[in-house]
């Protein structure tokens, strides 16, 4: 269960610097879709009536954001025209207003500029998004490396670096005996009463989280036992597969602390929705003290555990068998 | 094909019963190789699949009608969204559109039937075994596949009996769309009348010929990916297990180098229909008739390089997911120029709304906003955030069913009276038009949202941030599964029980030699090839 003395509903708030108000869910879903759609609000964790995507806590996720109202923004001009001009056409040339049909069918200019002005709305796409993708497919130079696999229907994480040690610490986590009790058929539990601190976390609540210090790059290392499985945090921006038999690796530096939620999003079976993922970022002193609590409850021996710089060389390009 | 003397061919109008059908149920249409009669068929299989896909629907909007299991097993959810996505594509789309292809392009290329009209019923009479096999395996112990219509390994081998049945089943599907692909090429390239130039045949016949390539081409690809997962599963092969050396990432390769043309597969067609009907009813040629379907061929084309924007988030190398981002941008420019062409083909007409322009104008716009989501999930690092979320199903959805399945409807409504001789009801048929419009918008376009606020496809329960859009959403589906009632009954009150007769023209503005039979076709046309005068055919000016 994770401490209620950490802000759920995202110490991002704060920090984002697009956010300048909180929205609360007990506003009405017009502010709410409005407050959303002009300020892009920081919503860490899924919230009611959330109509856009989060902005994320990472620099990542912040890019990807940027990149996504761009898109949107694009997308929105496009249709003004197409669809302005559909309904000027409909408007202003019917037949019942005594339209007289034109013969021609073909402009040669018309159609070199409708062929151009989309390519170059495309570059101006494609350039941003260009520059990001490079950036997260480095994964070089990460202070610390955490493997992820995939099991129906559960996550293993393992601390196989931090400070160039293998940890030894590695540990199962599942969805919460609540959200479980209550997801059964028929079982007849209000999802509403399901909650974590104040945040309603049915189907997005684990037994044990995730626990990562913040300020540090992380690299991830994603493996699957059984079939696919994706994971999937948004507010770190990007959902990588864990695939039985292959390595991929991709990273994050978390800035804020927070808990932030996530699911697997890759069909595997039938518990496929209860597989959820709880990350809590903590200050790095913080962190240190929960590895060695961590530690000392398995029993692991530091001085072993030193021995063994045994983090693998995890790939930067993933192989492709 | 039985030989009609082409002298009595004009009493067809008014003795539209003399026309050679064979006698009996059994023999007119177990028997038939006639083009119309498989067109019938097809169509009226296509319908009932459609209701069928559409009822395990209702059973996925019912269960996340609200968080918390209500009414099915996490298992049986599975089955039904595994089960409604291979009935919907291969049970209800692909077939519709063989359907109108039967009926249609011998009509217009002024060819008496098909070129291999025994090839023809066996390629019909193979679909309701196909799926006979497939939807039994509800009924069979263990259930159907629950593992996604796109049946990636490891998890489509955990099922049991199903996965030989799901796999025997498409490869009676393929053979199906393969025989009836070599059909309508073999029909294109050598039944066009003397003067039906391939520059003058109208874009819908364009859309099918390139259509019938993509199936040739991607079909097998399919027979082949799902022949190695029987492999893999009963014979000890381990192509994508990777303990046995394989790579179950490499089937997500094959599938998609077929799946991405199946996409235009499901929509090239739909793009022929609507730039028939969108001229006919702005009484005015279709702008840049070669440019369309220049476009056409080129977003074939492009099919065949884009099919790992499927699979971003598998761990491709860098350059790889580059190349298939812009390869998949790339195809918004040939999209893009129908969809201003269509726009232009309006601009300046003289428009009437009756039920076949509804559907099509509601084609351009809610296809395009199919579009728009589309160039979004192309964008690698956003589709990070996308891919397998209700973002997702919102996209397909606005592409397949206000993209593919308006279409057909717009196109059953265009050409219901040259089939059945009588005009459906104009009144009932905008209802059905209306109620479809607003509540199909009602059903996907709150799954934006959902999938933008965080909520995965293919899951049962959900948070409870995701309620109220659920909730939208599934009203709105319970409201347009209801109104697919409407078109059922329109068909049937037009065919049988209508009594206002359709003319020959049937549109004052329609175009193209189907327009210049009788109305209902008869059994047997263009026995002897028409005359063609190049101003009736296709929508005008055809040069350019």
């Amino acid at each position: 269960m994770i401490p209620s003395g950490v802000s759920h509903a995202s110490a991002a708030l704060a920090r984002s610097p697009s956010s300048r108000r909180r929205v609360s869910s007990a506003f009405a879903p017009v502010l709410a879709v409005i407050a959303l759609l002009a300020s892009g609000v920081a919503l860490a964790n899924p919230e009611p009536w959330q109509l856009n995507l989060t902005p994320g806590v990472t620099s990542i996720s912040q890019r990807i954001w940027n990149l996504h109202m761009l898109g949107f923004y694009v997308c929105l001009g496009i249709g003004a025209v197409v669809f302005g001009a559909m309904f000027i056409a409909m408007w202003k040339f019917r037949k019942s207003k005594g339209a007289v049909p034109e013969q021609w069918s073909h402009s040669t200019k018309l159609e070199t500029v409708w062929t151009i002005v989309p390519i170059l709305l495309l570059i101006i796409l494609a350039w941003p998004a260009t520059k990001l993708l490079i950036d997260m497919a480095d994964t070089e130079n990460a202070d610390m490396t955490i493997k992820i696999t995939g099991y129906q229907w559960k996550w293993r994480y393992e601390y196989v670096d931090y400070g160039n040690k293998n940890t030894g610490v590695n540990f199962i986590s599942s969805l919460d005996a609540e959200s479980n009790r209550t997801r059964q058929l028929g079982s007849g539990l209000d999802p509403a009463a399901v909650k974590d601190g104040d945040y309603q976390s049915y189907l997005l609540n684990v037994d044990k989280p995730l626990v990562v210090p913040v300020g540090v790059k992380i690299r991830f290392v994603l493996t699957a036992d059984d079939v696919i499985h994706a994971w999937w945090v948004p507010s770190l921006g990007w959902k990588q597969d864990a695939i039985p038999g292959i390595i991929n690796s991709t990273w994050t530096e978390i800035p804020t602390p927070g808990v932030y939620r996530g699911q697997c999003a890759e069909l595997c079976g039938k518990d496929h929705a209860f597989m959820p993922i709880v990350v809590k970022a903590v200050p790095k002193a913080e962190f240190e003290q929960w590895l060695a609590s961590e530690q000392a409850a398995e029993g692991i021996n530091q001085a072993a555990a030193t021995a063994d710089t045994a983090a693998p060389a995890a790939p930067t390009t993933p192989p492709q068998g | 094909m039985a030989a009609v003397n082409p002298a009595i061919q004009p009493a067809h109008d008014i003795h539209g019963e003399h026309d050679h059908k064979p006698h009996g149920f059994l023999h007119r249409w177990l028997f038939t190789t006639n083009h119309k009669d498989i067109g019938t068929l097809y169509l009226v299989f296509s319908l009932t699949m459609f209701f069928i896909g559409g009822s395990m629907a209702m059973i996925i909007r019912a269960e996340l009608f609200q968080p918390g299991m209500q009414l099915v097993q996490p298992e049986f959810f599975n089955e039904m969204t595994t089960m409604h996505a291979l009935i919907m594509i291969f049970g209800a789309i692909m077939p519709a559109f063989v359907g109108l292809a039967n009926w249609l392009i011998p009509m217009m290329i002024g060819a008496p039937d098909m070129a291999l009209p025994r090839m023809n019923n066996w390629s019909f009479w193979i679909l309701p075994f196909a799926f006979f096999l497939l939807i039994s395996e509800i009924f069979m112990p263990g259930g159907g596949p629950q593992g996604g219509w796109t049946m990636y390994p490891p998890l489509a081998l955990e099922g049991g009996y199903n996965v030989a049945f799901m796999i025997f089943s498409i490869h009676l599907m393929g053979i199906s769309s393969i025989m009836g692909a070599i059909n309508i090429i073999a029909t294109i390239l050598n039944m066009r009348a003397p003067g039906v130039d391939l520059l003058k045949m109208p874009v819908f016949v364009w859309s099918w010929l390139i259509t019938a390539f993509l199936l040739i081409a991607v079909m097998p690809v399919l027979a082949g990916a799902v022949t190695m997962l029987l492999t893999d599963k009963y014979f000890g092969t381990s192509f994508f297990n990777a303990a046995g050396g394989g790579d179950p990432v490499m089937y997500q390769h094959i599938f998609w180098f077929f799946g991405h043309p199946e996409v235009y597969i499901m929509i090239l067609p739909a793009f022929g229909i609507v730039s028939e009907i969108i001229p006919t009813f702005a009484r005015k040629p279709l702008f840049g008739y070669q440019a369309m379907v220049y476009a056409i061929a080129s977003i074939a084309f492009l099919s065949f390089i884009v099919w790992a924007h499927h699979m971003f988030t598998v761990g491709m190398p860098l350059g790889g997911e580059l190349f298939f981002m812009y390869a998949t941008m790339l195809i918004a420019v040939p999209t893009g120029v129908k969809v201003f062409n269509w726009v232009t083909t309006m601009w300046k007409g003289s428009l009437t709304f009756e039920t076949p322009m509804l559907f099509a104008i509601a084609f351009v716009i809610l296809f395009t906003i199919g579009g728009f989501s589309g160039v979004s999930l192309a964008l690698v690092p956003a589709d990070f955030q996308y891919q397998d979320t209700y973002f997702v199903v919102a996209h397909f959805h606005y592409v397949l069913v206000t993209g593919a399945a308006f279409a057909i409807m717009g196109a059953t409504y265009y050409w219901l009276p040259k089939w059945s001789g009588n005009m459906y009801s104009e009144k009932w048929g905008k209802i059905h038009f209306w109620n479809s419009v607003i509540w199909v918008n009602v059903l996907f376009f709150p799954q934006h949202f959902l999938g933008l606020a965080g909520m995965p496809r293919r899951i049962p329960d959900y948070n409870v941030a995701f309620a109220d859009f659920n909730m939208i959403s599934s009203i709105g589906g319970f409201l347009f599964g209801a109104s697919q009632l409407i078109f059922v009954g329109v068909i049937i009150h037009c065919v049988f029980f209508s009594k206002q007769r359709a003319t020959s023209r049937v549109w004052e503005g329609a175009r193209g030699l189907e327009w210049t039979l009788p109305s209902p076709a008869p059994y047997h046309s263009f026995t002897t090839p028409p005359v063609i005068d190049a101003n009736s055919l296709a929508h005008g000016d055809v040069t350019h």
